[in-house]
């Protein structure tokens, strides 16, 4: 039967199990992951699995992206950002290179929601790829976030964000970030979550289409605990098509928001 | 009458809405947010939310891309 080893199809007899596949193509993986999900060595794979096997024993610990994260920003920072809780409403363009950067600066705990699969026509601008195509967005992304960080704490709900569940998804998550594609579920996003919970930041954006300057794209702070990144009228409709880089320099203008705001420091102006 | 808009003072009637304000900007209702004196509205209060002399409006208005 078939599945999917660190992105390559791979042919296996059916009853072998993790331990085997590990014995077999890489033993010295020190995290194995089974469709997104770390995994016991005694778990049976199943036809159109996808495994990760990741690391090696000698350079990696389950612990390891933590201490890494410690010696490089000092305890103090890597404490705030392991302990926090960020939720991201939409993982497409600006959602998974989100989601991305913010594993990769060592937040510990993301609640993603997404309804969409991935599709041809996502990777000319969001993280996603070929050997992903017709998964669903958040558990595509889970896959990716694990390989950055097999520690993080992700939440994923595969299911449309709408008023009446706003609460229910995001309710523990401390900063929003709106990272919808649609103008009129980013403004009910926001009046939603500030009606909500008026003093938790929320983190949208508006304006990243098109081939316009990326020096046009800003964070502003227009509300009490609303930042806006974006240039604020480049829209799809009028501006073009979104590309790759534009658009990510809009979204890790929303990461490094919610990274300065974790850190007690305003997201649009140094002290 | 005069009220702050966006952080300029702005001559409006003084019966106006916020549905109202928003229609004269040229804005759709379903992708705007709305801050009145530093409190959100919703939009189901729009039609209903009449404006006072020196009150403080916030509009943001999305377009849309992501």
């Amino acid at each position: 039967m078939q599945i999917t080893v660190n992105g390559c199809r791979h042919s296996i007899t059916p009853g072998t199990g993790v331990a085997q596949l590990r014995a077999e193509l890489k033993d010295d993986a020190a995290v194995i992951l089974v469709n997104g999900r770390r995994c016991l060595d005694s778990t049976q794979l199943h036809a159109g699995d996808r495994v990760n096997l990741l690391g090696s024993s000698s350079s990696y610990s389950p612990t390891g992206f933590d201490a890494m994260l410690r010696e490089r920003h000092g305890t103090e920072v890597q404490q705030r950002l392991q302990h926090a809780c960020v939720g991201i409403a939409g993982a497409g363009g600006l959602g998974s290179n989100i989601s991305i950067a913010l594993a990769r600066a060592g937040v510990g705990h993301l609640i993603i929601a997404d309804h969409d699969v991935v599709e041809l026509s996502n990777l000319h601008r969001q993280q996603y790829f070929i050997d992903q195509l017709d998964l669903p967005k958040v558990e595509a992304l889970s896959h990716t976030l694990y390989r950055i960080n097999p520690q993080i704490q992700l939440e994923l709900r595969h299911m449309r964000v709408e008023r009446s569940n706003t609460a229910a998804i995001f309710g523990s998550a401390r900063i929003m970030v709106e990272a919808f594609d649609a103008a009129d579920a980013k403004a009910d996003l926001v009046q939603s979550w500030l009606h909500l919970y008026p003093e938790r930041p929320i983190v949208a954006a508006s304006g990243m289409a098109g081939f316009g300057s990326a020096n046009s794209i800003n964070t502003t702070a227009p509300f009490t605990n609303l930042y806006m990144c974006g240039d604020g009228r480049s829209a799809v409709e009028t501006s073009g098509s979104l590309c790759a880089a534009r658009v990510a320099v809009a979204a890790n203008h929303q990461a490094h928001a919610v990274i300065r705001l974790l850190l007690g420091l305003d997201p649009v102006k140094d002290g | 009458m005069q009220i702050t808009l966006n952080g300029k003072t702005h001559e409006i009637d003084s019966d106006c809405t916020i549905a109202g304000l928003i229609q004269m900007l040229n804005l759709k209702a379903e992708q705007v947010a709305v801050e009145h004196n530093r409190n959100i509205v919703m939009r189901t209060e729009f039609d209903s939310c009449v404006l006072n002399e020196g009150d403080r409006i916030e509009i943001v208005n999305f377009v849309g891309g992501g």
